[in-house]
């Protein structure tokens, strides 16, 4: 699937500051039976947004609509945990277009580039001050890597070849099929 | 069998780490300022979970599975773990698991992709399999949808966890774009004490470390205190790599390995296994390697472990107090286990316990619960679970009478499969439940909504069993002479 381009994102801010908001959290592993990725939306944090009985909670995530507040402050280490891709495919589908936070898992963080849901880590300060303002709008800008909000202008280091495919909209396996040369010759080479 | 490379590696002046040594020769391209390298991927393990998307984007683009050879699947998150008699069809717990499984089985058909499915004897958690059948060797690049794959990194394997777009590009290219992560040493100095377990182990690094304490790193774990552990216990500490944030844990392979692999389904056999062993014999890191990051511990002082919140590392000593939260995460994870600080947590009642999971559910790990079991019972109240980690650890346990200690005992003997870890398939607990689990995450709702998990060893777990309490498990063990 090809994500749609990103440059510049600018839209007001959910917070959850809690550190290691792990993958279960974002989709609780009993909604991982499907086959395939679209309409996870609403089990997006869903047992943060709903109670035992079903009934909506009184958590933040209920009373904003993430098209509307489409960039997602969380606290460090986010997404940890399980390495599902349905992780990212809920926030996006939810609303979220963006992730700002000081640190994010790995795993996470590859699987988010490659649903073009832009992950911006910040300097710890600036974090905080994000994370103490929910609902303010912030602008992240692709070209420039840079996070900004009245008041606070945080740059971010993203890997060259995550922001290219970010705001070319590139599918990265169409990268690898142009190297079928050299997979061959290195399979040729480790099979002698 | 793709082994590591015939041709001796490229000796360079300066010491190579044992993560660099793999990751070098697996390289098909290198990276560069603007681009991830393009990494080989030798062996690619697959499950019903994280695969279905896969496969549907590489046939959208008209692509097929370019080394079938190099891939093996088994079905074991949505799978049930009922009794079942042999042949008889699986009862799944709901259409969405069924669906899932027949889905793997029609993708693993259409692609000529291996797969240990419902008859055969060789299926079981894919963590816990991949060895199992010596699919899992050293050197070897390791890749499966599911984070716990750091499991392999015992057998000196460089294995991760990606995610579903990262396995499409597995299936359509036995590649995957990398950037070479940083690397880690953990040194455990000393011995485990009698009674304390690779899985105190672990979880005592991950409480002294963090949850994110190895993010962006691979981890070595090195020293005498894990030269000294077995196999099994090495697959449980690299299992949990994943918890302190890492990329992938790694044992350099010795001689226990090598005799661990030797004979089995798909290692190299004869003369071709003695000069595999020579080449694999070289997979350690070299005196003076440099690493970004060293941590040293010393096993000797360390107790059985418990969780007490809802990360992996909130751990402590079985025998501690709930520390005072210092932080708002910690107040809010104490109070979802509703646990008080300064509470001594041994005696808290337990409701249920699970042995299993691709941490600990080996026949080792089956053999400890149970000789803590032997001659006792599951306290009036308290439902035990016991999930072996595939089809031949269960045949095996059978063959020495565990199943009828478990029994017994009054804990339920179960099929193979993830079961209560992560709790796909059904098995979960009821809301409020306290779990005593021997599997790797304690996250708040993770074996069912509002469910409270305390992750331990085999032996505290069935300890815990026992008492119908969080307990010692070092006070049974010096009763029944095992101490």
């Amino acid at each position: 699937m090809q994500p749609e381009p990103l440059i510049t994102i600018r839209s007001r801010t959910a917070c959850l500051p809690e550190p290691n908001i792990d993958t279960d959290q974002i989709i609780p592993a009993r909604y991982l039976t499907v086959t395939d990725r679209g309409g996870l939306g609403e089990t997006c944090f869903r047992d943060w947004r709903f109670d035992k009985a079903g009934e909506p909670t009184g958590h933040a995530l209920n009373s904003l609509d993430a098209r509307s507040h489409a960039i997602l402050v969380a606290g460090d280490n986010f997404g940890c945990g399980s390495s599902r891709e349905h992780a990212p495919w809920a926030l996006l589908d939810f609303g979220f277009r963006a992730i700002v936070t000081s640190t994010a898992a790995d795993i996470f963080k590859s699987n988010a580039a490659k649903n073009g849901l832009l992950v911006a880590e910040i300097d710890a300060q600036s974090h905080q001050a994000l994370l103490s303002s929910p609902g303010e709008v912030v602008e992240i800008d692709l070209e420039a890597s840079v996070v900004k909000s009245n008041g606070v202008e945080a740059g971010f280091q993203l890997d060259p070849f995550v922001r290219t495919c970010l705001m070319q909209g590139v599918d990265p396996l169409g990268y690898i099929l142009q190297q079928s040369e050299a997979i061959q010759s290195f399979e040729a080479r480790a099979s002698t | 069998m793709a082994a590591y490379p015939s041709k001796p590696t490229v000796r360079t002046a300066a010491p190579q780490t044992l993560f660099d040594k793999i990751w070098d020769s697996r390289l098909v391209t290198p990276e560069t300022t603007d681009a991830p390298g393009l990494l080989y991927v030798d062996l690619h393990l697959i499950h019903e979970v994280t695969s279905p998307q896969a496969f549907a984007a590489i046939e959208a683009r008209g692509l097929s599975v370019r080394r079938p050879d190099k891939t093996f699947a088994t079905m074991d998150h949505s799978t049930p773990t009922t009794p079942r008699a042999r042949g008889a069809a699986p009862t799944y717990a709901s259409n969405a698991q069924r669906q899932q499984v027949e889905r793997l089985e029609e993708n693993c058909r259409r692609h000529g992709v291996r797969l240990a499915g419902w008859d055969s004897p060789d299926r079981g958690i894919v963590h816990v399999i991949g060895p199992e059948l010596g699919l899992t060797q050293p050197g070897m690049t390791i890749v499966c949808g599911d984070s716990h794959t750091s499991t392999h990194g015992a057998f000196g394997a460089l294995a991760f966890g990606i995610g579903t777009t990262e396995v499409s590009h597995v299936l359509a290219t036995q590649c995957l774009l990398q950037r070479k992560p940083k690397t880690m040493r953990i040194h455990v100095d000393g011995r485990l004490p009698t009674g304390v377990a690779a899985k105190d182990l672990i979880l005592a690094i991950i409480a002294e470390i963090g949850a994110g304490g190895a993010a962006g790193h691979v981890i070595e774990y090195a020293g005498p205190a894990i030269e000294a552990l077995s196999m099994e216990e090495r697959m449980t500490v690299c299992n949990m790599s994943i918890e302190a944030g890492a990329r992938a844990g790694l044992i350099a392979p010795d001689v226990k390995t090598f005799a661990w692999m030797v004979g089995r389904d798909h290692m190299p056999k004869g003369a071709a296994f003695e000069a595999a062993k020579q080449s694999w014999s070289r997979l350690k890191s070299d005196p003076g390697a440099v690493f970004d990051k060293e941590a040293r511990i010393n096993a000797s002082s360390l107790s059985p472990m418990i969780t007490w919140g809802a990360s992996p590392d909130m751990g402590m000593p079985v025998d501690a107090r709930a520390p005072r939260p210092q932080s708002p995460d910690a107040a809010k994870a104490l109070q979802y286990m509703g646990f008080q600080p300064d509470e001594t947590l041994m005696g808290e009642p337990v409701q249920t316990v699970f042995i299993g999971s691709c941490t600990n559910s080996r026949l080792s790990d089956l053999r400890q619960a149970a000789q803590i079991m032997a001659g006792r019972h599951v306290k009036p109240g308290v439902r035990m679970l016991v999930v072996p980690g595939s089809e031949r650890i269960k045949k095996a346990a059978e063959a020495e009478g565990l199943d009828a200690v478990f029994k017994t005992a009054g804990a339920e003997w179960r099929e193979p499969g993830c079961s209560m870890c992560i709790g796909m398939n059904g098995d979960i607990g009821r809301r409020g439940d306290l779990v005593v689990s021997t599997s790797n995450r304690n996250f708040a709702g993770r074996q069912g909504p509002g469910v409270r998990t305390v992750l331990a060893s085999p032996a505290t777990a069935a300890a815990s069993a026992v008492a119908g309490a969080i307990a010692d498990p070092r006070k049974l063990m010096e009763m029944c002479g095992a101490a």
